[in-house]
C-alpha cells in the first residue's frame, strides 16, 4: 500500500484545489437558486424558447422554478464537466508522469511488480474520485439545507451517482491512455472529456445524433433522463463502465508489456 | 554463482542504438567496471537487466534469476544509482527514503542515516531544491540503504566533488570487502582503474573488450604533450602524431626510459603526460585484438 498512499499525498494538492472550486461553484448555484424561484416563470419562457441551445442543455424537459430540475441544469453542468476534468486529469497523468518526470527509473527499480504498481496507482485515481464526490455530495446537501430547501434525496443521490459514475469511466479510459503516454496527456485527457460533454450537446440538439449518447458518458448523466424517469438508464451505465473496464484492461496490458524510459 | 550472466542479449529500439549480442559474465564478489564513451549502451544494458527495457533477444540472468517478467527476487537483491537520479516533487529528502525502504518493506531508518552523515546529504532538504550532485546522493542512498547483494551503478560519480568521490569510493570498497558485487559503469577510465578488478568495455553497442583491470591498462597508451622539441625520430611506439604551435602532441606505448632520454635530450619547456582518452583507447582496441571481448 505504500505506493497507494504515495499517490493520495502527491494528488491532494490537484484533489484539495479542483474540489474546492468545484464545490464553491456548485454552492454558490445553490444558494443563488432562492432568487431565481421567484422570477421562474420569466425565465422558464426564456430558457424554453432559445432553441437549440434549450434542448442541448434539456432545459425543454426540466423545470428551473423547481430546485430538483434547477440543480439539474446548473450544477450538473458545473459537477458533470468539472468532476470529468478532474477525472481525466487525475487518471491521465498517473502512469505517464513516472515516464515524463524521469521517476519511472527510481520507482520501476524497486521490487514492486508492474500489475502491484498499476493496481495500487489505480486504487488511488478511483479514491481520490470517489473522496470528492462524497464530499461534493455533503457540500451539496448541506448547501440545499441551508437555503431551506426540502432535500430531494433521491434525485440528488440518482445525480451524484450518475456523475461519479462517468468520471469513473472517464479515468478508466484516461488510465489506459497514461500507459501509452511518455509525456504529459493533460490536454489528451482533458480534450477527451470536453469532446464527450459536446457530444452529449449534440445528441440532445438533434435526433440523428442521438446514437451519440451511446458512446458519451454524459448520455446516462443527463439531468433531464434521470429526472423524467426517476432512475438511470441501467443500458448507457452498463456500456459506459464496459468502456472504462476496457480502458484500465488496454493499461494494463500496454503498461506490463512496455519498455520504461 | 554468477552475479550478473548475459548471453548475446540484443536491445534494438527507435534510433537509440541499443545493443548488439552483448555477453557479459560478472561473478559473486567481483568489482566490475563497465567502460564506454556516451551513447556506447552501459545505460541500455543496465536498464535490461533491472527489466525496465525488454531484450530483443539473448538471455539474462542477475542474481541467478533469469530476467524476464518477474523481476522482484532480482530487483530486492539490488541496489541501482542511475545516472540521473528523478525524485517525486514536493517530497523532502527524508520521505524519498522512506519511500523507497517502504516500496522494499524496509525499515532502513539506521542505514540510511549512516549514509546520509556520511555524504553530509540533509534529510530535511526539498528534492527539487537539490543541485545536481546533491540529488545524486539522494540516489546513492537508496542504493545502499537496503545493503543489497549487488550494487549497479550508472556513471556514480558525475556531479559529485572530489572530497564526495572519496567517500562515495570508500563506501564501496567497504562494501565489496563485506561480499557485496559492484557493477560500476562509467567513462572515467582512471576511476575504474582504482577500484575495479576486471572491467569489459563496450562502444557502439558491443562489448569490445573484458579482461582484468591490468591486463586492460598494459595495452593503453600514453598521451604525451610537450612544449618545445625533442629528438622523438626513431622512438618506437609513437603514434597519432601531432604538431601545431611548437606544441607536440602523440600517443606513446613504447618504453618509458627511451621516452624520458629523448625527452631530456631535447628542449622542453612543459610536458604533460596523460591517459589517453576513452575513444583513444577504442582506435587502439580496434586495431589492435578488436574482438577481444
Amino acid at each position: 500500500m505504500t505506493l497507494f498512499f504515495h499517490e493520495l499525498r502527491q494528488g491532494r494538492k490537484a484533489l484539495a484545489v479542483w474540489s474546492g472550486g468545484i464545490g464553491l461553484l456548485l454552492a454558490i448555484c445553490i444558494f443563488l437558486f432562492p432568487e431565481m424561484k421567484g422570477q421562474v416563470d420569466g425565465l422558464n419562457e426564456v430558457f424554453s424558447s432559445m432553441g437549440s441551445f434549450t434542448a442541448a442543455f434539456g432545459m425543454d424537459r426540466l423545470n428551473f422554478g423547481t430546485l430538483t430540475g434547477f440543480y439539474a441544469i446548473e450544477c450538473g453542468n458545473i459537477l458533470g464537466l468539472g468532476g470529468a476534468f478532474y477525472a481525466s486529469f487525475c487518471a491521465v497523468g498517473i502512469l505517464a508522469k513516472e515516464e515524463k518526470d524521469h521517476t519511472a527509473e527510481f520507482l520501476m527499480t524497486h521490487p514492486v511488480s508492474r500489475v502491484r504498481v498499476l493496481t495500487e496507482k489505480l486504487a488511488a485515481v478511483l479514491a481520490q474520485i470517489l473522496g470528492m464526490n462524497v464530499l461534493l455530495f455533503a457540500l451539496a446537501a448541506g448547501c440545499i439545507a441551508a437555503i431551506g430547501e426540502p432535500l430531494p434525496w433521491k434525485e440528488l443521490w440518482l445525480l451524484h451517482l450518475a456523475y461519479t459514475l462517468l468520471q469513473l469511466e472517464l479515468a478508466g479510459i484516461c488510465f489506459g491512455i497514461s500507459a501509452f503516454l511518455r509525456r504529459g496527456g493533460f490536454g489528451v485527457g482533458l480534450g477527451l472529456a470536453a469532446m464527450l460533454y459536446f457530444l452529449e450537446l449534440v445528441a440532445n440538439i438533434s435526433e440523428k445524433a442521438e446514437f451519440l449518447k451511446y458512446i458519451t458518458p454524459f448520455g446516462y448523466a443527463e439531468g433531464a433522463d434521470i429526472l423524467e424517469q426517476g432512475s438511470l438508464d441501467g443500458g448507457l451505465v452498463a456500456i459506459g463502465l464496459a468502456l472504462g473496464a476496457a480502458g484500465i484492461a488496454a493499461g494494463y496490458w500496454q503498461y506490463t508489456h512496455k519498455d520504461l524510459h | 554463482m554468477d552475479a550478473i550472466r548475459t548471453e548475446a542479449l540484443t536491445k534494438r529500439y527507435g534510433k537509440a542504438r541499443g545493443i548488439e549480442q552483448v555477453s557479459l559474465r560478472v561473478q559473486q564478489g567481483e568489482f566490475f567496471g563497465f567502460i564506454g564513451p556516451n551513447g556506447a549502451g552501459k545505460s541500455t544494458t543496465i536498464r535490461t537487466l533491472l527489466g525496465l527495457l525488454r531484450p530483443t533477444s539473448g538471455t539474462a540472468e542477475v542474481c541467478g534469476y533469469p530476467v524476464g517478467r518477474e523481476m522482484r527476487p532480482i530487483l530486492a537483491r539490488v541496489g541501482y544509482l542511475p545516472s540521473e537520479s528523478a525524485f517525486y516533487p514536493g517530497m523532502r529528502v527524508g520521505e524519498v527514503l522512506r519511500l523507497s525502504a517502504g516500496l522494499r518493506k524496509k525499515s532502513c531508518k539506521e542505514a540510511a542515516g549512516r549514509l546520509c552523515e556520511r555524504l553530509q546529504l540533509d534529510p530535511g532538504r526539498r528534492v527539487e531544491e537539490l543541485s545536481f550532485g546533491n540529488r545524486k546522493k539522494v540516489g546513492i542512498v537508496c542504493a545502499l540503504q537496503h545493503d543489497p547483494e549487488l550494487l549497479i551503478l550508472d556513471e556514480p560519480t558525475s556531479g559529485l566533488d572530489p572530497l564526495m568521490q572519496k567517500e562515495f569510493f570508500a563506501i564501496l570498497q567497504e562494501r565489496h570487502k563485506s561480499g557485496a558485487t559492484i557493477f560500476l559503469s562509467s567513462h572515467i577510465l582512471s576511476e575504474v582503474q582504482r577500484n575495479c578488478g576486471r572491467a569489459a568495455i563496450i562502444r557502439e553497442g558491443r562489448v569490445i573488450a573484458c579482461d582484468s583491470i591490468e591486463a586492460l591498462a598494459r595495452t593503453s597508451a600514453r598521451r604525451v604533450t610537450l612544449h618545445g622539441s625533442a629528438p622523438l625520430e626513431g622512438l618506437a611506439g609513437i603514434r597519432d602524431k601531432k604538431e601545431a604551435d611548437g606544441i607536440v602532441s602523440f600517443l606513446y606505448s613504447g618504453e618509458m626510459g627511451r621516452l624520458l632520454a629523448a625527452l631530456a635530450a631535447g628542449q622542453v619547456r612543459d610536458l604533460t603526460v596523460t591517459e589517453p582518452d576513452l575513444e583513444e583507447i577504442f582506435l587502439h582496441y580496434y586495431e589492435g585484438k578488436g574482438d577481444v571481448g
